[in-house]
């Protein structure tokens, strides 16, 4: 029982650490499917995280911040499109732009505004996402096994985290059974071909990217308001790259890219449950290898198991008219 | 085979383009210290002046250029061969442990002048080591360089972490940094040459490494533009399957370039670890592999451009630290902004002003505004 | 009594400092087939992407049906009933053949309905016009002849009645082409008005009504079909007399000097794009490999110059065998004495942001006359670049100058300068002219001729049927991968044309 109890903890854990990984990697999803390469989202999940901080914090609410965090990644997934589809500049060099831009404005805007060195005041619990408390959750907790995994594992989670599961047949949908998922898709493979139907590339790139600048947002307020009581200064830790790991490894497809993010969100957990226990035969893990895990990992899995990961054809590459 | 953009004379396009894309950068960093409730024009003043205004603060500006000559370098060349190597900031920090590990070894035995040779040796195996992994995965497995290095960044810095806390830092002592290193691991400084020009220095970092760092940038020439390795790598960086067609292996290009690149990025160590702390301590790299991006896009990744271009950032730096001093709300990170500002300006907007200035020029003087066209041309 | 379908008048474009179009007018009637013929770079394209809506013209008019029109994008054109089936297919390869037809014409947000009545009406239009298609298969899948009935269903989906061809038969086989035409004429004789781009003089004679000329960027003439000839046109298309056949004298072959035996070679996806083919080529003669683009020609070239590995097979070159599965090395093929003239010139035979020179010693950088030491020797290698630019006229003559910055014929130039100076034992070519000026081409053709009289053994792979015939000594003919008839240089074009489609000898003889 009590192994079966250390279980349950540890997914819950991976749910928590596993949500701003899919709200990013939906995020990324959208813009690489439209052939628009995305190593921004680290930039635009910082800056969400740090307008939910503020933004909450001044307001006293936490949907101000949802708000504020969503407006700051659509401007910043804005200006990369202008970089990428409108100039059709280098997609990389633009994402790596905006995490720098992002990285350094939360810092100085955070220190002046609110001069905590960095960070956005601690919040309350009416300004974040708290957890919920679905009904019968406190009845049926004594319930053997059934009771436990609803009352701690699917219950008690923030509005964000089960909105965030529901975006993944969402995002299926959209992709799969729209007029504007397939031109998406058609977009990201053979822009010329859409072009050639009439249809507008750059708007609909335009489109792909503003709905990562939502998600992105989504995965920001998360951080700083239902995992976290606030912005601390670089708090994504490298998790939008992850993120974009984990599309990779998923193929660009929704529902693997769940499984993918559930995946690092249970070893993430599972380390942290094992820390400074020591382990059988290994003995104590130094706390800077369990800091380093998610990295390793990440390197791991885009070095062994993807084979030949086929992108969206025309992902990375600005459409010109061929002349 | 068409550019979508029609032809400049070159000292506009090597020359004002850049200028102007930089200007627009250092516009739009204004909005942002007024953002912060500060005036910009005075944030620039005091910025020149911290830089600029005494042989002081010429000397830190210069000892932090050499930094980012080396970081500047190493993008440079990963991106002659059309890769994106962001983890400088890594390799630059494992390439300190080299540097490091020599002068412990050496410090008592040898004098500068030979242990400087051999903490060079370590500073670039380390730091290409660091490199190869990322290298070897993008060649064989073709997994993203731009991610993989991203995370040995993060690797690096935990890495480091641990060896200094651990196993580098002597016995009983507290702070997590190896011993002092003796006068063999000591690199002489510069500041006499500027005395020698008329200023007075109080004391400053400025040191030998900056001469390695020059020297670096003319070998980086050489190297690109007149051996045949050069030759085969800007080959593979403009058209992968030319290379392949003519019989340059892609991945033995790949782990080539990226080795040189992160030893030069390794050797950035040298100077903070040999040329002023001396000793090897936690994060002496303090963001200058970012920086080197932006130094070699702002560059347009040839030795010419970087070293002014590692000046121009010594000089933010430098003058950031007297920024901060007087206008609190401003720190070092604003640095980080305006690096990401010239990334985005000099690197994904780099087109965004040519057809403005391109209609400027056809309108003062038609002719300069392009080849006259050959007959039978059309599409 | 014709009605004037489209009427452009003064038409003009330019790319930067290229003028693509120059005051071009134009009159096509309603219910004809209307040819535009011109060769590479005439502006037949460019032309027509204007009429599309793809490009807008810098100045000019366009009247449909007598009015006067604007035209900004392509969904205008579509509105106003032109359609278009480009050269290069605007499909998405890994959709469906109904997806690609209904991309841009859903009709509604959600796929569900709108699927079920576009299937409907698409399975009529296959029938009604013999274009038949599974609208469920997967376009990577389909064989290019099938793609091109996806794009011209597309087209006819959304209601065209003027309907624009751009270099339909490239990928065709002879009788596939014929069936495209019956096609056409059936399309025509409803009251479509089509529009055919070609340069290719005998389709122009076989079904236009009328035809009009273009050259460097100008409409240069138009005639009735009926009333021209193709020397005529020939003439007009390039502004002077033509010579349509390449002087030679006979081969005298000698000792095989490339061999292939067995070679077999699958794609990225598995399937087997060359069959277990064996041929040689002997000194002194050039071998022609015939066949419709996308039969395996770019796999084997890429086989044997060691760009791809081969799942089994050897060429000898001279006697010395290599084996192609393992990792053939193109720089060491090269100093076995094998040339190879790329068919990709502005992706694998150049590099284009390449100064002249630099590009004039690609793939034989290593030789020592170039290098000193690990250094570059740039003195001898401008002066290398500088004789091949006078031995073989390469315009301008700078060999300081961009890649980018040649003409495609001289470009090409540039590549065979290269690939024939050193002297080869062997040399390999894929599809020499294409994309090439007239005047460059007939250059090209006597130069591959004279390797052949100096005892070089010369493989020649070309779509062009016209270019295997007038230059090869021997013709072979590649379908599916595999060989399926040799010819000498008197060969039919039905008779090749046949062999060509996949017809087996006994059957043709038949």
């Amino acid at each position: 029982m009590d192994f079966f109890h250390s279980l349950i903890l540890v997914l819950d854990s991976t749910v928590r650490l596993s949500i701003p990984l899919l709200l990013a990697a939906l995020a990324g999803l959208y813009s690489e499917r439209s052939g628009v390469f995305d190593i921004g989202l680290e930039g635009k999940m910082l800056a969400g995280a740090f307008a939910a901080g503020a933004a909450a914090a001044v307001t006293g609410s936490a949907w101000a911040g949802l708000g504020a965090a969503m407006l700051i990644s659509i401007f910043l997934a804005l200006v990369h499109g202008f970089a990428s589809i409108t100039h059709r500049g280098n997609q990389i060099v633009s994402g790596v732009a905006i995490n720098f831009i992002a990285a350094g404005s939360t810092i100085i805007l955070g220190q002046a505004w609110f001069r905590q060195g960095g960070r956005t005041p601690s919040l309350p619990g009416e300004a974040r996402f708290s957890s919920i408390d679905l009904p019968f959750a406190e009845a049926v907790r004594d319930v053997p096994i059934l009771g436990e995994v609803y009352s701690e594992l699917i219950s008690g989670h923030s509005l964000l985290t089960y909105a965030a599961f529901l975006l993944v047949p969402f995002t299926w949908w959209v992709l799969f059974r729209t007029r504007f998922g397939l031109r998406l898709r058609a977009v990201g493979e053979n822009p010329a071909a859409v072009d050639t139907a009439g249809i507008s590339v750059s708007w609909l790139r335009y489109r792909a990217v503003i709905c990562t600048g939502v998600l992105t947002g989504m995965a920001g307020t998360y951080l700083s308001l239902a995992q976290n009581a606030g912005f601390v200064k670089d708090m994504t830790a490298g998790r939008g790259f992850i993120a974009l790991a984990a599309l990779i490894f998923a193929k660009w497809r929704p529902v693997p890219v769940m499984f993918a993010c559930l995946l690092f969100g249970f070893l993430d957990a599972f380390a942290i449950r094992i820390q400074g226990t020591p382990l059988p035969l290994i003995g104590q893990v130094p706390v800077q290898f369990m800091q380093a895990l998610p990295y390793i990992l990440t390197v791991v899995l885009l070095a062994g198991f993807i084979g030949k990961a086929v992108p969206p054809r025309a992902g990375g590459v600005p459409y010109v008219k061929e002349r | 085979m068409s550019t979508p953009y029609a032809k400049l004379p070159a000292w506009a396009d090597y020359g004002l383009i850049p200028l102007v894309n930089l200007a627009v950068a250092f516009l739009v960093a204004g909005l942002v210290v007024m953002l912060v409730g500060e005036n910009p024009f005075r944030a620039a003043v005091i910025l020149v002046d911290g830089a600029l205004g005494r042989g002081q603060n010429i000397a830190y500006t210069l000892y932090y250029a050499t930094s980012f000559i080396f970081t500047g370098l190493a993008v440079a060349v990963a991106f002659h061969c059309s890769l994106f190597n962001i983890g400088g900031e890594g390799q630059a920090y494992v390439g300190g442990l080299g540097v490091g590990l020599v002068c412990l070894a050496f410090d008592s035995i040898l004098p500068w002048w030979l242990v400087f040779p051999l903490a060079i040796v370590g500073a670039a195996l380390f730091g290409a080591a660091w490199a190869f992994i990322p290298a070897y995965f993008q060649a064989k497995r073709g997994s993203h360089i731009v991610i993989t290095t991203i995370m040995f960044n993060f690797i690096a810095a935990s890495l480091m972490v641990y060896l200094l806390v651990n196993v580098l830092k002597p016995a009983g002592a507290q702070a997590p940094q190896t011993r002092n290193f003796l006068e063999g691991g000591q690199l002489p400084k510069l500041n006499w040459v500027l005395e020698a020009m008329g200023f007075s220095i109080r004391s400053a970092p400025f040191n030998l490494s900056f001469l390695l760092a020059l020297l670096a940038a003319f070998l980086v020439w050489v190297l690109i533009w007149r051996t045949r390795l050069g030759y085969e790598i800007r080959m593979r960086g403009f058209s992968p399957k030319a290379a392949r067609y003519a019989g340059v292996s892609e991945t033995k290009i790949i782990i080539v370039a990226m080795l040189v690149s992160g030893a030069l990025a390794g050797m950035m160590a040298l100077n903070p670890v040999m040329g002023d702390q001396n000793r090897l301590q936690i994060d002496f790299v303090t963001g200058a592999g970012f920086v080197g991006i932006a130094v070699a896009l702002m560059g347009r990744s040839h030795p010419a451009g970087i070293v002014p271009a590692a000046i121009l950032f010594g000089m933010l730096y430098q003058g950031g630290a007297e920024l901060a001093f007087e206008m609190p709300n401003i720190s070092r990170d604003m640095i980080v902004i305006i690096q990401g500002l010239v990334i985005l300006f000099a690197g994904a907007l780099e087109h965004m002003f040519r057809p403005s200035i391109q209609a400027l020029f056809a309108s003062l003087s038609p002719r300069s505004a392009g080849v006259e066209a050959q007959q039978g041309e059309g599409g | 009594m014709a009605e004037t379908a489209i009427e452009l008048k003064g038409i003009s474009k330019s790319f930067g400092a290229v003028h693509a179009n120059r005051n071009i007018d134009l009159k096509i009637e309603a219910g004809t087939i209307h040819g535009i013929i011109g060769e590479n770079g005439a502006g037949k394209s460019t032309l027509m992407s204007i009429l599309y809506g793809f490009y807008q013209a810098d100045r000019g008019r366009i009247d449909v049906a007598g009015k006067t029109v604007t035209i900004d994008t392509p969904s205008d054109a579509i509105a106003l009933g032109i359609g278009m089936v480009h050269q290069h297919f605007m499909l998405v390869q890994n959709f469906t053949v109904l997806e690609n037809v209904i991309l841009g014409a859903e009709g509604e947000a959600l796929l569900k309905t709108s699927i079920a009545k576009a299937r409907s009406e698409l399975e009529r239009l296959e029938r009604d016009y013999g274009l038949e298609v599974d609208p469920d298969a997967v376009i990577e899948d389909l064989p290019v002849g099938l793609q091109q009935r996806v794009e011209i269903l597309k087209a006819l989906y959304r209601g065209a009645d003027i309907l624009i061809l751009d270099e339909p038969t490239g990928v065709l086989t002879p009788a596939e082409a014929d069936h495209l035409f019956r096609i056409l004429e059936q399309l025509k004789d409803e009251g479509k008005t089509i529009i055919l781009i070609t340069h290719k003089l005998r389709e122009i004679m076989a079904i236009t009504d009328n035809v009009s000329v273009m050259r460097q960027g100008a409409m240069v003439a138009t005639r009735e079909t009926a009333e021209t000839s193709v020397e005529e046109l020939a003439e007009l298309m390039v502004g002077r007399r033509v010579l349509l056949q390449v002087e030679k004298g006979e081969a005298t072959p000698g000792d095989v000097l490339l061999a292939v035996e067995g070679l077999t070679v699958k794609d990225s996806r598995g399937v087997t794009m060359v069959d277990n083919m064996s041929f040689e080529v002997r000194a002194g003669e050039i071998v022609g490999i015939a066949g419709v683009a996308g039969n395996g020609q770019s796999q084997l070239l890429d086989a044997i110059t060691g760009v791809r590995k081969a799942v089994s097979g050897t060429v000898t070159l001279d006697g010395e065998p290599v084996d192609l599965t393992g990792a053939a090395d193109p720089a060491d093929l090269r100093e076995r004495g094998m040339a190879h003239v790329p068919e990709d010139r502005h992706h694998v035979g150049l590099v284009l942001p390449f100064e002249e020179n630099e590009n004039a010693m690609l793939g034989y950088h290593r030789q020592a006359k170039y290098l000193n030491g690990p250094f570059l020797n740039i003195e001898a290698i401008r002066a290398d670049a500088r004789e091949k630019i006078e031995k073989y006229d390469i315009r301008p003559p700078d060999s300081r100058l961009r890649t980018a910055n040649f003409s495609g014929g001289n470009q090409q130039k540039i590549v065979l300068a290269r690939e024939m100076e050193q002297d080869p034992k062997v040399l390999i070519v894929g599809q020499p002219t294409r994309g090439v000026d007239v005047g460059a081409i007939e250059f090209i053709h006597k130069r591959l001729i004279d390797m052949r009289d100096q005892g070089k053994a010369v493989l020649l792979v070309s779509v062009e049927l016209d270019e295997i015939r007038s230059l090869s000594d021997r013709i072979l003919v590649m379908f599916a991968g595999r060989l399926v008839g040799e010819r000498g240089p008197d060969a039919s074009e039905s008779e090749l044309g046949l062999l060509m489609a996949g017809v087996e000898e006994k059957e043709a003889a038949e």
